[in-house]
């Protein structure tokens, strides 16, 4: 492990152990160290004992935000759906949050689906995180056994061989354009801030496929999610994914078809991204669990640059501004509502 | 039976001939790295990558999704509501390139599912071409769940790839002696037989026979072992595992109808989703993450293992490899062998 990651890995431990011995939080939410190379584990940590496998690296590629609701929830006594939550505190979570993370912990509490009074945030100025799969693509077919981070390299051993790989190579691209590395909101700080980052061209994907014509793209877009399995791994790590009944699982109506039909498939993809429209803070873990490669954060990001277009808003910078597309205001244009259709515009 | 030997030349030849009866299937590269199961697609003897392609062969066991049978959808119409059989006119299948692990996972649905005639149907119509081990991947474990990189059950055909390219063809049953009615094939020299030997020796005999120590631990001292916490935190209760999954067999049933056309049809089901025991009442007997994913590993090493003998698991490690959160089945193994 880098001593970066060792320094702060250690201070993570030694803030969780505290919060914990101290009775200040039921539990720790944080990474842990994988039993693959290059893969970590989300891990809550219960007692000050459990904190000393708290562990940080350039892997951690899962937005921890995801965790938070059910997890606070499960420290609350049991109730029926629409009873009201016990009068009194709750216990607090402490939980490790990079820039993308807290974004999403802000729409989350703008959303109520976290109390900001019961999460012990600690910031971590993120590095940006490391794409397994471009690393693998780096080193071909040869099976990994090990991978060890320094400052900036990585070194990649297996079998019968041994690749230095510059960090930065094989970054994930949602980490490359990343313009929010710092946290937002927190409660503690590890490590130093690293400030705003100018991304000129950083929704340059996006671009690419806006130039391609309109059956080039739909082209595109039927081979990116022609491998899709709908397990369904994309939907269920997304901090914005928490409705109780998802719509793919709705039988009465029966919005989707359940198996790997094309439409279907095409159907849930579409959606999945438009429900984070204004939301997604392009923390690209959708894209990092995906087991099939599949890029759908770029379905994502294309909505992102729209929102930012239209609206010049980006999502959980601060908890004061609502959310564009779940607000109303009188004097909203309202261009696309079609009205005085002349007899002969009729089609 | 006797074994036989093709040449690297010969093989392709051998491929063609085998092509003009069955429809064909392999291992193919789809995207990258990804090797998927996927039509014989160029000519010639496909390259079968070491270890086991990303998707499994249950899908031609018990397709996702199988269509049990179409029927009329439109009342008053005279074909309403009267079922009719699918109609699908198919070739038989070969599967070629099947890792061990993967034809041992047939053998084990084969078990609950003894009854099925669509699974069975499936079966029947199926021969596989197994290629055996040499070389494992870091992830792969099959001899602790009762099989053997060099294992043949299932096949139909095993084969060894020879150093110089050559085939070394066992004939397993009667399917698979069928498909050697051909002139491409020699007897194999004795340096052929001592080679095929010598692989055979070097598998690690000793591996712990896991499926009968799990059967003796108590079922109930398993459920209620304290780790389950621990393991489920982590989970984000996706399909990676179930669907990767070679021994994972569980489904659900619904009609689709459109424009007048209905069918019926069973898909692939997780023990991940929570509407998985979702009864009909509002009540989920696995209402958290915690029940379902105990229930996923209870199942495979514990209730399959008690119902039918061997564990419901044939260490191919995909589950390893792409569980986005890392859960290791190898871990939870040894874990519930602690007990």
């Amino acid at each position: 492990m880098s001593s970066v990651n060792e320094k702060i890995a250690g201070k993570i431990r030694s803030i969780a152990s505290s919060l914990l011995e101290s009775g200040e939080v039921a539990a720790f939410l944080g990474y842990t160290t994988g039993s693959l190379p290059g893969m970590m584990q989300p891990y809550v940590a219960r007692d000050a004992k459990e904190a000393e496998n708290l562990s940080w690296s350039s892997f951690c590629v899962i937005n921890l935000a995801n965790y938070l609701p059910a997890l606070l929830k499960s420290f609350e006594p049991p109730r029926r759906p629409n009873e009201p939550p016990p009068e009194g505190p709750l216990p607090k979570v402490g939980v490790v949050a990079t820039g993308c993370w807290s974004r999403n912990m802000v729409v989350q509490i703008q959303e109520n689906q976290i109390d900001r009074n019961r999460v012990v945030i600690v910031g971590i100025s993120s590095r940006g995180m490391v794409d397994r799969r471009k690393v693998q693509r780096f080193v071909g077919n040869r099976e990994i056994l090990s991978m060890e981070e320094q400052a900036n390299f990585l070194v990649v051993k297996g079998k019968d061989f041994e690749e230095k790989i510059n960090r930065w190579d094989v970054v994930r691209d949602n980490c490359k354009t990343c313009t929010h590395p710092d946290p937002v909101i927190y409660d503690e700080l590890v490590g130093g801030l690293s400030g705003k980052r100018d991304i000129p061209d950083r929704f340059r994907q996006v671009d690419e496929i806006e130039a391609l014509d309109i059956e080039e793209r739909w082209k595109w877009f039927q081979e990116e999610i022609s491998s899709c399995i709908r397990c369904y791994a994309c939907r269920n790590v997304c901090p914005l994914c928490y409705c109780p009944t998802c719509f793919v699982d709705d039988s009465r109506p029966q919005w989707v078809g359940k198996s790997i039909d094309r439409v279907d498939t095409a159907l849930f993809h579409i959606l999945r991204a438009y429900h984070c429209a204004g939301r997604c803070t392009d923390c690209g873990s959708c894209e990092s669990v995906c087991p099939m490669g599949i890029r759908m954060r770029l379905f994502t990001k294309k909505l992102q640059k729209d929102v930012l277009e239209l609206y010049g808003f980006e999502p959980g910078l601060d908890v004061e501004t609502p959310l564009p597309l779940s607000t109303y205001k009188v004097d909203d244009p309202e261009d696309f509502i079609i009205t005085n259709i002349k007899k002969g515009d009729k089609k | 039976m006797k074994p036989l030997v093709v040449e690297k030349a010969q093989a392709e030849k051998w491929l063609e001939e085998l092509c003009r009866v069955f429809d064909v299937f392999c291992p193919v590269k789809v995207k990258g790295d990804l090797y998927q199961w996927g039509r014989l697609g160029k000519k010639g003897l496909p390259r079968i990558p070491e270890g086991v392609p990303k998707t499994t062969i249950k899908t031609f066991f018990f397709p996702q999704p199988e269509v049990l049978f179409e029927f009329g959808a439109r009342p008053g119409l005279k074909d309403a509501f009267r079922l009719k059989e699918p109609v699908c006119e198919k070739r038989p299948r070969l599967l070629f390139g099947v890792r061990p692990c993967d034809a041992r996972s047939v053998v084990l649905n084969s078990m609950p599912y003894e009854e099925d005639p669509y699974f069975q149907k499936n079966r029947d119509e199926t021969t596989m071409v197994g290629f055996l081990c040499k070389d494992g991947c870091s992830t792969c474990f099959c001899t602790w769940t009762g099989g053997s990189p060099l294992g043949m059950e299932g096949m139909d055909l095993a084969v060894v790839e020879l150093e110089d390219g050559a085939l070394f063809l066992e004939p397993i049953t009667e399917k698979g002696l069928g498909l050697l009615e051909f002139d491409f094939f020699r007897e194999p020299t004795e340096e052929e037989e001592v080679f095929v030997k010598g692989l055979r020796e070097k598998v690690n005999k000793d591996a712990e026979e896991t499926s009968s120590r799990l059967r003796s631990k108590g079922l109930m001292d398993l459920y209620n072992a304290p780790f389950w916490q621990e393991v489920s935190d982590a989970c984000i209760n996706c399909g990676t595992c179930t669907f990767l999954c070679p021994t994972c067999y569980c489904f659900d049933i619904q009609d689709e109808t459109l424009r007048g056309k209905g069918r019926r049809i069973r898909y692939w089901d997780s023990c991940m989703f929570p509407l998985f025991t979702q009864h009909a009442s509002g009540h989920n007997p696995r209402g958290d993450k915690l029940k379902r994913v105990r229930n996923r590993f209870m199942h495979k090493l514990k209730y399959f293992p008690d119902r039918f003998g061997p564990v419901s698991c044939v260490g191919c490690g995909r589950c390893v490899r792409d569980c986005p959160v890392n859960i290791d089945i190898r871990q939870v193994l040894a874990r519930m062998l602690e007990v």
